[in-house]
């Protein structure tokens, strides 16, 4: 062991029989029934609270019923929860890195679940990097922080069925909702909303959402072209692909659906498949002992996510259950789900050309389309252009670039999460097996 | 809603409520540049939930924080991109 880890003091090693990376509905599924079936279970999270994105909350009473009643559930299950935490780093013998504020640990598990959730997909266009050109989801989550937008000129655009709950919660704040945007054609809605009959709960919450901004249009087949101002948003073009016009904007909340998070994966060598980790029917990954759940394993929801986490957790603990036809019939249906999710929303082929040579593609390292070549490797973009290599570590240009140029997803490296260096160095040191170089690059650095 | 706690913005003291998150905070007091990019373009939230690394300023002396991932508490202390020669790139 180095010096800065016994200076410092503050990595802790936890054992337990589970760890649960992620604290969204999959995670805390797959934590609470794993320790109710007698696992002392540890999950891992980055939030200030479970919840993730779609449960997240700063108290309880904010949240549906649903919620509630999984929060209770987590809380009396006797899961270990770290709140505020990013994983840096993770081996397939279940040794997990995390960083936190005040320090480090290393969890020991028998068993590990990825819930990773996911993240927005962002389409580059022109003026997207000025600030309150945000996402959908973004804005979501600044929302229910407590930003205010009370008066404020918003637009909501992109595409996925996010677009509603983030448009009704914007005219619920008070905003001027301008516009709201779907970039998929009215057909391919149509033949959304007809596949929904086996989920009656997801067309009444469409309905309910609809209600809450129903004076302002909900245009299908539309999108953002650009966003223009002096420093910030103020002008923002849209277009239905025949004509084009613009509207004054304090707020542009625009992104294209979600992408499963799947660096963990990656990371660890499980087998992911366009862009999906690819599971068994016990959400088992393609490494003994390592499962996934929720959004990682294919975009569908926190009802499908639940599901998954039930299983995961149950399959994690070694208990039976996690063959259970029920939980099983849900899970097929929850396939289809995400598979009519997919198809219904893909982002149209008009938006890979919206971005001009001076549009930044890269946030981090600031790289402009004009210096990159589609007919490059991931490798060589990286070598030339530094593009993904910033603190994001192409967590936002990766999946554009994948759009853009079906570019695949570069190799995930740790330290995953852009921690602290000296985070990193405390949790480094204390991984055992594959350290040896690292200890002298992280340490460099 | 928590209580009201104050923190300093840039110098200025902002009243917000107590847990509310940084950048939600940073929003409502008017800060346009969060961070400045290596070209030197102010830069805002985009993703609010630690994966874009766009809302990163500097808190209670401790540089490049994720203003999304950080409840509000009081006294605490923030330079922003749009504080005069604060939040450089790396």
């Amino acid at each position: 062991m180095s010096g800065a880890a016994r200076e410092n003091g503050a990595t802790a090693v936890i054992e337990c029989d589970v760890a649960v990376v992620g604290g969204g509905p999959a995670g805390i599924a797959a934590a609470a029934r794993a320790a109710e079936s007698g696992a002392k279970v540890v999950m891992v999270d980055q939030g200030m609270r479970p919840g993730g994105q779609v449960w997240r909350h700063r108290d309880t009473s904010d949240l549906p019923r649903l919620a509630r009643s999984w929060l209770d559930r987590l809380n009396r299950s006797g899961a270990r929860c770290l709140p505020m935490a990013t994983v840096t780093d993770a081996t397939s013998d279940c040794v997990v890195s995390v960083a936190h504020r005040d320090g480090s640990a290393t969890v020991r598990a028998g068993a590990l679940v990825i819930a990773t959730g996911a993240r927005e997909l962002f389409i580059p266009y022109p003026g997207w990097t000025l600030p309150f050109a945000m996402g959908i989801g973004g804005a979501q989550a600044l929302l229910k922080g407590g930003m205010r937008v009370t008066g404020k000129r918003v637009i909501v655009a992109g595409s996925g069925p996010l677009i509603l709950p983030v448009a009704a919660a914007m005219a619920r704040a008070g905003a001027r909702l301008t516009a709201v945007l779907e970039q998929a054609p009215a057909a391919a809605l149509a033949g959304f909303a007809r596949t929904l009959w086996r989920h009656p709960s997801k067309l009444a919450d469409g309905a309910r959402y609809r209600s809450a901004f129903a004076r302002t249009p909900y245009r299908t087949g539309s999108w953002v072209v650009r966003a223009e101002g002096e420093g910030r948003v103020e002008r923002v073009t849209l277009t239905d692909g025949r004509r084009s016009w613009s509207e004054e904007c304090d707020l542009l909340c625009c992104s294209y659906g979600l992408v499963p998070n799947v660096d963990l994966a990656l990371l660890l060598g499980c087998a992911v498949d366009e862009g999906r980790v690819v599971v068994d029917p016990s959400q088992r990954t393609s490494l003994p002992r390592i499962y996934a759940a929720g959004e990682p394993t294919g975009v569908a929801g926190e009802l499908a996510a639940l599901t998954e986490g039930e299983i995961a957790g149950l399959a994690a603990a070694g208990d039976a259950r996690a063959a259970d036809r029920s939980l099983a019939r849900a899970r097929q249906r929850w396939r289809a789900f995400a598979e009519q999710l997919a198809l219904s929303f893909r982002p149209r082929r008009e938006l890979r050309d919206l971005a001009d040579r001076d549009t930044i593609i890269c946030r981090c390292e600031d790289v402009p389309l004009s210096r990159l070549d589609p007919s490059w490797s991931v490798r060589q973009a990286k070598l030339y252009t530094r593009i993904g290599m910033g603190p994001c570590q192409a967590g936002v240009c990766g999946p554009a670039c994948h759009f853009l140029y079906s570019w695949p997803q570069g190799r995930v490296r740790p330290p995953l999460g852009g921690p602290e260096v000296g985070r990193v160095q405390e949790a480094g040191f204390r991984v055992q097996g594959l350290q040896g170089n690292r200890k002298q690059e992280t340490g460099n650095r | 809603m928590g209580e009201s706690v104050e923190i300093v913005v840039d110098g200025e003291r902002v009243r917000v409520s107590e847990g509310m998150t940084l950048a939600s905070a940073l929003m409502d007091a008017g800060v346009i540049a969060f961070r400045v990019s290596v070209s030197g373009a102010p830069r805002a939230p985009i993703c609010g939930m630690g994966s874009c690394f766009e809302c990163r300023v500097t808190v209670n002396g401790r540089q490049h924080q994720r203003s999304c991932l950080i409840p509000c508490a009081e006294g605490m202390v923030v330079e922003t991109g749009s504080g005069a020669g604060r939040g450089d790139a790396e």
